[in-house]
């Protein structure tokens, strides 16, 4: 595996796996990360995986920086050439998603963009898999990748002051999940029933630099049946969008 | 979490009280910020006169303004910014141990000098430690700190204390000479980063020479800097983890230097990083001050840093 690294702090190596980037470097900084927390154990105080390298901070009073170098260096070069190879192993993650205008509010405006319907957008967003890139922003806020480049958008020039927890986004090339209420700046598609981000669990968050992610559509009854919300969307809602009531599902094809 | 345990009620929280302890370890994947005290000298002095270990939970006071009252014979100890400290309306030292009876009322004033105070009990405060094993409070995450939802002590809250041993701490006090003046002229040591290159060497030459001053937009996440802008070569990187105390330069040239609560991953350049040592000495500067960049050798930083938690992690 090829790497190298700069001294970014007074505890803490930054390992640099790539110059940009690349769906394939992101199993190998996984795995890297992987095979360095359980060698290292708690000499290791954290590791930051993000798109391109792996930020380690360590304890200067149990490792200076020839000591531990020493020990990367070892387990890193123990590692396959795995560069371009998806982890097959990794099991991948299913995130139920309602694709709608009621909590997706530029939906409709990217769909006309892209020249797609809204169904056939959704059916383009959902069909393929993502790797979680990088984790950030805020807790648990996972930096998804990549979307098909006919679905590519700008960030918005006015970031919302309010998204709710769960909606999914897209900016540029990458699709995300708010695990919290947050200001947003992403483009609006959708939102997961599913609680991304929970500090009483044991692993507090959903999602983790390396996995792969799954969105599948549902429709407004499974979203709320998963314990879903809709009373709280500070956008307000669409007239004729009956969605407090809970009407009946729209089967998925059908016309929002 | 029992109320039932008697503890510090606090009437008057002041500007900005929060829960701190030495911060989080293994979560910055998570996205989860470090936090912990901001000023580990007088943090670490406070638990250290009482006995405590070296990462219990302390009370961390920006601008002082705080009342309690203490509702069982407790030991205390108030360090950092310069403050009055009166007991039912007696003055008191700071940077000493101090006995309270239930009942007493604890006053403390706003800072002549320096930012923060820091409160310890002895035994330390009962908070539960959450994400990281750690109880430090996150605001911007809304995670952490007496209720775990990161916020600020308000009236009311009540800090529970362990009940006080057999035989409370012996009466002790910092040396004078030991104790920092918060208002001595300030230079930060850097540990100079890869990304230096993309610094061309009269930003550079302006960095290391001129003064700064901290601007008042300043908080837990970054201390912004007013000062000469600098120049960085090319784009914005892409991200990657930040360290504690690194100096990134944004595209208006002026630094920021990130601090306990900062974002756990980003993409603005970066100088290098400032010293925990030197953060620690920041901590307690005034919006306003001017301040000083020097760089320094890894192995001297770390050389000083393990002399630092050497010190402390002793018991007395």
């Amino acid at each position: 595996m090829q790497w190298r690294y700069d001294i970014s702090g007074i505890d803490t190596v930054t390992l640099h796996f790539g110059q940009r980037i690349d769906a394939a470097l992101v199993t190998p900084i996984h795995r890297a990360a992987i095979a360095l927390k359980s060698s290292l154990g708690p000499r290791l105080l954290d590791a930051v995986p993000s798109y391109t390298t792996l930020l380690l901070r360590y304890d200067v009073l149990q490792d200076d920086l020839a000591s531990l170098m020493g020990q990367v260096s070892e387990v890193l070069n123990q590692l396959p050439d795995a560069i371009g190879e998806v982890d097959a192993e990794s099991e991948i993650i299913e995130v139920p998603v309602f694709y709608h205008p009621s909590v997706g509010p530029d939906l409709k405006r990217l769909a006309q963009r892209s020249g797609f319907s809204v169904e056939e957008f959704i059916r383009r967003h959902s069909e393929r898999l993502y790797q979680v890139f990088a984790i950030g922003f805020a807790p648990g806020f996972a930096y998804l990748g990549e979307v098909a480049e006919e679905l590519s958008v700008p960030r918005l020039a006015n970031p919302r002051a309010k998204v709710p927890a769960g909606t999914l986004g897209i900016a540029d090339t990458q699709t995300a999940l708010y695990p919290i209420v947050s200001p947003g700046g992403w483009n609006l598609i959708g939102r997961t029933p599913l609680v991304l981000f929970d500090q009483s669990r044991a692993q507090p968050s959903l999602l983790e630099a390396g996995q792969t992610v799954r969105f599948r559509p549902i429709a407004q009854d499974e979203y709320l049946e998963l314990g879903g919300r809709l009373d709280d969307l500070p956008w307000g809602v669409e007239p004729g969008l009956d969605i407090q009531q809970g009407a009946p599902a729209k089967k998925q094809g059908e016309k929002l | 979490m029992t109320h039932s345990k008697p503890g510090l009620l606090i009437e008057k929280p002041g500007f900005l009280s929060l829960i701190q302890d030495a911060g989080r370890r293994g979560v910055m994947h998570l996205g989860l910020a470090t936090g912990g005290a901001m000023d580990r000298h007088a943090w670490a002095w406070a638990n250290y006169l009482l006995g405590n270990c070296f990462g219990a939970a302390a009370l961390e006071i920006t601008f002082g303004q705080v009342e309690f009252v203490s509702q069982l014979n407790a030991s205390i100890a108030i360090t950092g910014a310069k403050v009055t400290v009166t007991v039912n309306g007696a003055s008191q030292p700071l940077w000493a141990t101090l006995s309270l009876k239930a009942g007493d009322r604890v006053t403390l004033g706003a800072p002549r000098a320096g930012l923060r105070s820091y409160l310890a009990v002895a035994g330390g405060f009962s908070v539960a430690a959450g994400l990281g094993n750690s109880c430090a409070t996150l605001y911007r995450e809304k995670t952490g700190g007496l209720h775990r939802d990161g916020q600020p002590l308000k009236a009311g809250d009540l800090l529970p204390c362990e009940p006080q041993s057999q035989n409370p701490p012996l009466q002790r006090q910092v040396p004078v000479d030991w104790i920092p003046d918060y208002r001595e002229a300030l230079i930060l040591d850097v540990i100079i980063g890869a990304q230096i290159e993309r610094f061309p060497s009269r930003s550079l030459e302006c960095f290391f020479t001129q003064p700064y001053t901290l601007s008042p937009q300043s908080d837990r996440m970054g201390a912004r800097l007013n000062g000469p802008a600098l120049e960085v070569f090319g784009e914005r990187l892409i991200s990657e983890g930040i360290s504690l105390g690194a100096v990134q330069v944004p595209a208006n040239g002026l630094p920021i230097i990130l601090l306990n609560d900062r974002q756990t991953i980003g993409g603005y350049p970066k100088l290098g990083a400032v010293t925990p040592r030197s953060l620690d000495a920041l901590a307690q500067r005034q919006p306003g001050s001017q301040l000083q960049f020097r760089p320094v050798a890894l192995y001297e930083a770390q050389r000083r840093e393990k002399a630092f938690l050497n010190f402390f992690n002793k018991t007395l």
